[in-house]
């Protein structure tokens, strides 16, 4: 586990929607070199709990710094330099090329009377690289499949270099193989490059493989943080998921499959 | 030499676009002066420009001609302008500058101006009035959980301009005879009876200048409200500001030459097809080409059918509905 000074710092922070408390009384520290999963049922309020992290939606109670500053005081630019989101989902409402689209991510390091530098793009250049993109970088977004386009995305994350990097379900549209390279990607950017990765994800047995962290949502505002092998056992999944979980073993390696 | 240069917004045609459009703007300018009941040559425009006599020639293109062309021209660049933000904010291009009820309330105040015999200053204000009126209805009530998204603000335009179009229809049922021509002229879009284009030309240097700096934020905006925000756009602050500006632009211009159609749908549409969505570039082209297409049209309207003359929209509606057709057909 790393033990490098905190990034992210949640005190006592509750996080709800419309009346309904999602997680309440969150502590929970952010450390550069880690690999933290947000885990828990659909509709549950993994994506809010993220974007509360993010900054973008202000907690119901409770106090976020990063990197010691506070979260609601940021200026919107110098926070985007210091954490990205990928988000779940993207409208493309216009007609864009990848290499473009990718270049979005490179908008906070650009003053506003600049354009985007040789820098800029070799930036994105390498970004598009990371995630199998060469060649892809005239191609309209619009006409890429799913997980072509999440891949944009994701080189465009890459390129926005935060040293917080929040991801709303990563790898869910995309191929195994391309799941398996994404999710060494990202693992590689907390253990090797020194950021933090915040990953919602859904496939129990990529968290047990990539993640040190994982924090469970529960249900009612109630949530389970810890180590990976301390909480995922199958009697605490089992009542999270509100199904029956059986744990295989395969050497070391464990497995969670549904009984 | 960048490894690859295509996947780029730059291109020599991208570079020349601005350059390209000013001077047909400016050529366009000259033939407009010089068509008309009486004929100017060249030279006696060069003449008129330089500040020498030309006689009648010369009270026609400084009396009568240039403050039509002015007019047209601002209204042009005005609506385009207004369209091209107007697609960003509600990130819809088949939006356009009515579609949030500015021009059904602007219609609603001029024709109550007509009804009641307003002329001149106070039936602008009265136009005025109706579109920012309108402007506050949809604003006031498209708040709602998660703020004034695109949808909602659409739905509410959509519906407020409804509303607007009944009590213009109404207001048509009980005109007289002799306002009732005047009414429709307006209603199509007339620069012919055109406000002093002083305030139109005010607000378009006002509204570029002003855009041209959130260009970058509204390529952001463009890709959704999310991925603005996340980038560090002040996405809500720009929202604002955006909608204020398209709606003030807008207001302007139907207050000046009437509710013209299609201008401000389909030239922001064509400049994005042929110079990619870079909104630096986009709305600086749409104001331009927006000035050139409305000043074309002005000038057909009052020549083809010489002396009578066409209210303008009809011929911005006649280009305007077979090159909408064909861009929604394409998106299929």
């Amino acid at each position: 586990m790393s033990t490098a000074p905190p990034l992210l710092v949640a005190r006592d922070v509750s996080v709800g929607i419309e009346g309904r408390t999602l997680c309440a009384a969150l502590d929970l520290d952010i450390r550069p070199g880690e690999m933290l999963a947000v885990i828990g049922r659909n509709g549950i309020g993994k994506s809010t709990v993220l974007s509360t992290l993010a900054g973008l939606r202000a907690p119901l109670a409770g106090s976020l710094t990063l990197d010691g500053v506070s979260l609601a005081s940021m200026a919107p630019r110098a926070l985007a330099r210091q954490r990205s989101l990928l988000p779940q989902s993207h409208e493309d409402a216009f007609a864009s090329t990848v290499l473009d689209t990718v270049l979005v991510g490179r908008h906070p390091h650009i003053g506003r009377w600049s354009d985007d530098s040789a820098h800029d793009v070799q930036v994105a250049f390498d970004a598009m690289a990371r995630v199998s993109l060469t060649g892809f970088e005239a191609r309209d977004v619009r006409t890429l499949s799913g997980g072509e386009r999440q891949r944009v995305a994701i080189a465009a994350l890459l390129a926005q270099d935060a040293p917080l990097c929040l991801l709303d379900e990563p790898v869910t549209h995309l191929d195994l193989d391309y799941q398996t390279d994404t999710l060494s990607l990202f693992a590689g950017m907390a253990h090797d490059e020194g950021r933090a990765v915040v990953a919602v994800l859904h496939d129990l047995n990529q968290v047990l493989r990539f993640c040190d962290r994982v924090l469970l949502l529960t249900g009612g505002g109630e949530w389970v943080c810890g180590a990976v092998d301390a909480v995922l056992q199958p009697d605490t999944l089992s009542r999270a998921f509100c199904h029956p979980l059986r744990e295989l073993r395969d050497g070391e390696r464990r497995y969670f499959v549904p009984a | 030499m960048q490894p690859a240069a295509s996947g780029r917004t730059r291109s020599p045609r991208r570079a020349l676009a601005l350059p390209l459009l000013a001077v047909g703007l400016l050529l366009s300018i000259a033939l407009s002066l010089s068509l008309g009941s009486v004929p100017v040559s060249p030279a006696q425009l060069w003449q008129i420009a330089t500040g020498g006599d030309a006689g009648v020639a010369g009270d026609v293109v400084l009396g009568l001609r240039l403050p039509r062309v002015l007019a047209a021209a601002a209204c042009g660049g005005l609506l385009a302008l207004a369209g091209a933000l107007m697609q960003v904010l509600l990130r819809n291009p088949l939006a356009d500058p009515y579609v949030l009820g500015i021009s059904g309330g602007a219609s609603v105040g001029a024709l109550l101006a007509m009804t009641a015999g307003l002329a001149g200053a106070l039936f602008e204000l009265s136009a005025f009035a109706g579109a920012l009126a309108a402007m506050a209805l949809v604003f006031g009530l498209a708040h709602g959980e998660g703020g004034r998204t695109p949808t909602r603000l659409l739905l509410t335009g959509v519906i407020v301009s409804a509303g607007c179009g009944a009590a213009v229809s109404f207001m048509l049922t009980v005109a007289n005879e002799q306002s009732l021509r005047g009414m429709l002229f307006w209603l199509m879009g007339d620069a012919g009876v055109a406000a002093p284009p002083a305030a139109a030309l005010w607000t378009l240097a006002v509204g570029a200048l002003v855009c041209v700096p959130l260009a970058r934020d509204l390529n952001l905006l463009a890709r959704g409200d999310l991925t603005a925000q996340t980038l560090g756009v002040p996405v809500l602050r720009l929202r604002l500001a955006i909608y204020l500006i398209a709606s003030a632009l807008t207001a302007v211009a139907v207050t000046t030459v009437g509710a013209v159609g299609f201008v401000g749908l389909v030239v922001p549409h064509l400049m994005r097809l042929a110079l990619g969505n870079d909104q630096r570039l986009l709305l600086p082209a749409s104001a331009l080409a927006g000035a050139l297409l409305l000043l074309l049209a002005d000038t057909a309207a009052r020549t083809v059918i010489a002396p009578a003359q066409l209210p303008v929209g009809v011929l911005t509606a006649l280009l305007g509905v077979p090159v909408f057709l064909f861009l929604l057909h394409r998106r299929q």
